[in-house]
C-alpha cells in the first residue's frame, strides 16, 4: 500500500487519455456549482471504464469536460491529456479536429439524435466527407455499411429514414455513426437508459463487440451498476465532483473499499437481491459542500476525522484506489480521529 | 392464512384502438384494422394483494393500467371491481367507484401541476369528489396523508410547490393524493423508473407499507423483474396485449416456463454477478402492434420456436436482412441481385413468393435459400418451412401454418406456449 495526496502514476504507452486533477465549476448566482472538483483518472486501449453515482454527481459533466463540451459560464482547470496532446484550454478548432475522427460521443436519447429529415445514408455521407475528404463516394458508401454492418443494420435499410427504425436501432445507428470514424475513445453516456431491457442488453453485447474488434476506448456513464459490472473492465465511482474509489470492476463490486461504493452496491435491486436498502439522505449541494469528506453526512461509518479532512486516497499496487479515512493507517489520521462521529439525525423530510 | 375476498376480476378484457387508413380505403368501406393493445386479458385481485405486470414498451402494460382505472376505451370483456361492472358503469356510479380506484404515474415531475401547492393538489381530490369543502378538514386530512408518505414534519411541505421538492419527494406527494381518498386498489405505473437508483428502494419501501397498513392492493406495472421481485403476491408477464405467462413469484423467478418470461430475466444486468451479456438473447425488438407476428407473437425473437409457432414471409426478410448484415458488400450486392422486389414479403402469408432478379431464374433463388440454410442449419425458421417450390421466375417457400398459443396450466403458473401444450413432442423433431 502506498499513500499520498494525489496519486501520480506515469502515464504507459497504451493510455488514451490521462485525467489529472480536472475541476469543472459551473457560475451561478449562489456561487460557483463545483461538478468536477478534483477528478484522476487513466483509460487505456481497448479498455471500458465504468463511471458510476447518483444523479447530481457529476458524472456527464466529467463526461463533458473531457470532450471539451460545456458550456460557456463552465470554467475547467487542471489537465485532460488524450493521446499526447493537452485538452485544457485547447483552441476550439483543434477540438473540432478531434471530435469525431478521434473522439466520439454516443448520446443517451437515441430517438432525437438522428435528423428525421435525413436518410441514413446521407448521415454517414455527411460525416464522412466532413472528416475524410480523400474518400471517394464508393469508399464512404462501403465505409458507411460496414459499421452499420458491425452493429447489425442490414444494408437494405440504407437508405431508410430515421423514423422507419425502433428505438433499439436508432442507438445502434448511433453507434456505427460513431464508429465509422474509427475513433480512439469514446464517451457513451448513459447509452442504454431509454431502452428496453432485452435491447439495452443487445446493445451492450454490441459495445463489447466494439471494444475488442476495434480497440477502442470508452468512457461508459451510467447510474446502473449491474451494466458496469457486465460491461466494464473498471469502475469509477463518483459522489459529489470527486472520485471516492476506483479499480478493477470485478474486485471492487466483490470488495468495495470505499462506504458509499457498499452502500450504493446494497440499494441497488437486482434479482439477488435479499432485503430493500437505501442510503440515507441525498447528495448535497454542490455549491456547498459539506467539509473533510463529502459523504460523511450520509456514512454508516464515519469517524471524527471525515468530518474535519479530506480524505487521503490510499492506493494498491493494481490501481485500486478510494479516498476514505477508514482505509487510511491510523498514525496518519491523529489522535482522536478515529472515534466514531455523533451522526446527526437525517431527517425524514430530507429525504429525496 | 384465510383467504382475503377478491376485489377486482378482470375477465377477456380488450382495448383495441381502430386504425384511420387512407381516404381511399374509407370510401370503399374498407376496414383499415385495428391495435390490439390490450386483447383478451384475464387475471383476479383479491383485497391487499398486488399483482406485477411486467413487460417491454408496446406490451401492452400501460394501456391495460390505463383501461382499469377508466382511461382508455375497453372495446370488450368485463373488469368486476367490489362487485360492480367498471366497464359497463356510468354517471355518478363510475365515479363513486374511482374513489376506491387510484393510478400512480410514471414521471413524478409531470404529476403534480405547479401551480398548485401540497395542501392545494392533495387534497383536491376531497374537493372533486365533494367529500368535504371545509378547509380545516381539508388541511387535517391532507397532513394525516402527507404525514403516512413520509413527508414529515408536515408544516414543512403542506404549502411548497413541486418544484421545490426532490423527484422521491413528489412521487411522495403523488402516492399522497392518490391514497387520500381511501382506494382499496392503486394501479402503479412505473412509479419509480424515473427515479434514482438509491430512492428506488425507498419508494418501493412506502408502497409495501401502504399495502400492510392500509391493505391496499396493487397493480404495479414495471419493466423490471427486480423491483416486482420483492413486492408482487403473482406476476403476469405481458407481451403484445396477452399475458404469455402468469403465476407465483416462486415460479415465475425460479422456474420460469415461457422462453420470454427467461429471456427478461437473464437480460436484467446484476452487479453481483460477473458474467458475460448472454449470446442467446432474442433478436430484434418488440414488432409493430398493427400488424402482430402469425400464431404466437414472440416467436420471431424466440430461440426456442419451432414449427407451429406461426412463421412466415416476414420472418424472411428478416432472415436475409441479417444475413446481408454480416456481409461484405460485393457478397450482399450478388446475393441481393439474385432476387427481385422483396416488398412482397412485408406482407403477412404462409406463402412466400420471390420473385428473380433480372437475368436470374427461380433455381437461383432456391440455390441461394438453400445456402442461407446451410450456413446455419439449427436456425429456427426452417423449422417452420414445409416446402419450397421452384417455378422459372420465382421460386415459393411455403410454411405450416401457425397456431396462436392460449394459456395453460403448468406447475404453479400458466402459459400461452407451445412448449407446454399438445404441440409439445413436435419441438422434440
Amino acid at each position: 500500500m502506498s499513500v499520498s495526496d494525489l496519486r501520480i502514476t506515469a502515464p504507459g504507452s497504451d493510455t488514451v487519455l490521462s485525467v489529472r486533477d480536472l475541476k469543472v465549476w459551473y457560475g451561478t448566482p449562489r456561487g460557483a456549482v463545483r461538478a468536477v472538483d478534483g477528478v484522476s483518472f487513466d483509460l487505456r486501449r481497448g479498455e471500458t471504464l465504468g463511471l458510476v453515482g447518483e444523479s447530481g454527481c457529476g458524472k456527464s459533466t466529467l463526461g463533458r469536460g473531457v470532450l471539451g463540451l460545456l458550456p460557456t459560464a463552465a470554467k475547467t482547470a487542471g489537465s485532460v491529456v488524450f493521446e499526447g496532446q493537452e485538452l485544457v484550454g485547447a483552441s476550439i478548432r483543434d477540438l473540432r479536429r478531434l471530435r469525431g475522427p478521434s473522439l466520439g460521443l454516443i448520446f443517451q436519447e437515441p430517438m432525437t439524435r438522428l435528423n428525421p429529415l435525413l436518410r441514413i445514408s446521407e448521415h454517414f455521407d455527411e460525416t464522412l466527407r466532413t472528416h475524410e475528404t480523400s474518400l471517394s463516394k464508393a469508399q464512404r458508401r462501403r465505409r458507411s455499411l460496414d459499421a452499420l454492418g458491425s452493429v447489425g443494420i442490414p444494408p437494405t435499410r440504407f437508405d431508410n429514414y430515421p423514423h422507419e427504425f425502433s428505438g433499439g436501432m436508432r442507438q445502434r445507428i448511433m453507434i456505427a455513426l460513431v464508429l465509422v470514424l474509427n475513433p480512439a475513445m469514446v464517451v457513451a453516456d448513459e447509452p442504454t437508459t431509454a431502452l428496453d431491457v432485452l435491447v439495452e442488453a443487445q446493445i451492450l453485447r454490441i459495445l463489447a463487440d466494439i471494444k475488442s474488434s476495434y480497440d477502442t476506448a470508452i468512457l461508459l456513464i451510467t447510474h446502473n451498476l449491474g451494466i458496469v459490472a457486465e460491461a466494464c473492465d473498471r469502475v469509477a465511482v463518483m459522489y459529489a465532483g470527486k472520485i471516492v474509489e476506483q479499480g478493477d470492476a470485478a474486485e471492487v463490486f466483490q470488495g468495495p473499499q470505499h462506504p458509499y461504493t457498499a452502500e450504493l452496491l446494497r440499494s441497488t435491486i437486482s434479482l439477488s437481491t435479499t432485503e430493500l436498502h437505501s442510503i440515507p439522505g441525498a447528495p448535497p449541494d454542490l455549491v456547498d459542500p459539506p467539509p473533510g469528506c463529502r459523504f460523511h453526512p450520509r456514512c454508516p461509518s464515519a469517524m471524527k476525522v471525515c468530518a474535519e479532512r479530506v480524505p487521503l486516497t490510499v492506493g494498491s499496487e493494481l490501481g485500486h484506489d478510494v479516498a476514505c479515512w477508514l482505509r487510511v493507517p491510523d498514525h496518519l489520521i491523529g489522535v482522536g480521529g478515529t472515534v466514531p462521529l455523533e451522526r446527526q439525525e437525517i431527517a425524514r423530510a430530507d429525504e429525496a | 392464512m384465510p383467504t382475503k375476498p377478491e376485489l377486482l376480476d378482470v375477465r377477456d378484457l380488450k382495448v383495441h384502438f381502430p386504425l384511420r387508413g387512407g381516404v381511399f380505403d374509407r370510401l370503399a368501406g374498407r376496414d383499415a384494422g385495428s391495435v390490439k393493445a390490450v386483447d383478451g386479458v384475464s387475471f383476479t385481485l383479491n383485497a391487499g394483494e398486488v399483482l406485477g405486470v411486467v413487460g417491454e414498451s408496446g406490451s401492452g402494460k400501460t394501456t391495460l393500467g390505463r383501461a382499469i382505472v377508466g382511461m382508455a376505451p375497453v372495446t370488450g370483456g368485463t373488469m368486476r371491481f367490489e362487485g360492480d361492472d367498471l366497464v359497463s358503469l356510468r354517471g355518478n356510479e363510475r365515479r363513486a367507484a374511482r374513489r376506491r380506484l387510484q393510478m400512480v404515474f410514471q414521471d413524478p415531475h409531470a404529476s403534480l401541476n405547479p401551480s398548485m401547492d401540497m395542501l392545494t393538489a392533495i387534497g383536491h381530490p376531497l374537493r372533486i369528489h365533494g367529500v368535504t369543502k371545509d378547509e380545516a378538514e381539508i388541511k387535517h386530512r391532507v397532513s394525516e396523508t402527507l404525514e403516512r408518505v413520509g413527508l414529515s414534519p408536515v408544516e414543512r411541505f403542506l404549502y411548497k410547490f413541486p418544484a421545490d421538492l426532490s423527484g422521491g419527494q413528489k412521487q411522495r406527494a403523488v402516492i399522497a393524493r392518490a391514497i387520500i381518498l381511501g382506494p382499496a386498489l392503486l394501479v402503479a405505473d412505473e412509479p419509480v423508473s424515473m427515479l434514482d437508483m438509491s430512492v428506488r428502494a425507498k419508494i418501493l419501501q412506502l408502497m409495501i407499507d401502504l399495502r400492510d397498513d392500509l391493505d391496499l392492493a396493487y397493480v404495479y406495472i414495471t419493466h423490471d423483474l427486480a423491483s416486482a421481485k420483492f413486492f408482487c403476491d403473482r406476476i403476469a408477464i405481458m407481451y403484445l396485449g396477452r399475458i404469455v405467462e402468469i403465476g407465483p413469484p416462486s415460479q415465475i423467478y425460479d422456474d420460469p416456463r415461457h422462453p420470454y418470461t427467461r429471456a427478461l430475466l437473464e437480460a436484467i444486468p446484476d452487479p453481483g454477478v460477473r458474467r458475460e451479456v448472454p449470446r442467446d438473447l432474442p433478436r430484434g425488438e418488440v414488432p409493430d402492434a398493427a400488424a402482430p407476428p402469425l400464431g404466437c407473437s414472440f416467436h420471431p425473437r424466440c430461440p426456442h420456436a419451432f414449427a407451429p409457432c406461426g412463421w412466415e414471409s416476414r420472418d424472411l426478410r428478416t432472415l436475409l436482412d441479417d444475413r446481408w448484415a454480416g456481409q461484405a458488400e460485393e457478397v450482399f450486392e450478388r446475393e441481393r441481385g439474385l432476387l427481385g422486389d422483396l416488398t412482397v414479403l412485408d406482407r403477412p402469408a404462409t406463402r412466400a413468393t420471390i420473385p428473380a432478379g433480372r437475368g436470374h431464374n427461380g433455381d437461383d433463388v432456391n440455390e441461394l435459400l438453400e445456402r442461407v440454410r446451410a450456413s446455419d442449419p439449427a436456425e429456427p425458421f426452417w423449422r417452420g418451412v414445409e416446402r419450397i417450390d421452384v417455378r422459372s421466375s420465382e421460386a415459393e417457400v411455403g410454411f405450416r401454418t401457425g397456431v396462436d398459443p392460449e394459456l395453460v396450466r403448468s406447475g404453479e403458473a400458466e402459459v400461452a406456449c407451445h412448449l407446454y401444450d399438445e404441440y409439445a413432442p413436435l419441438a422434440a423433431d
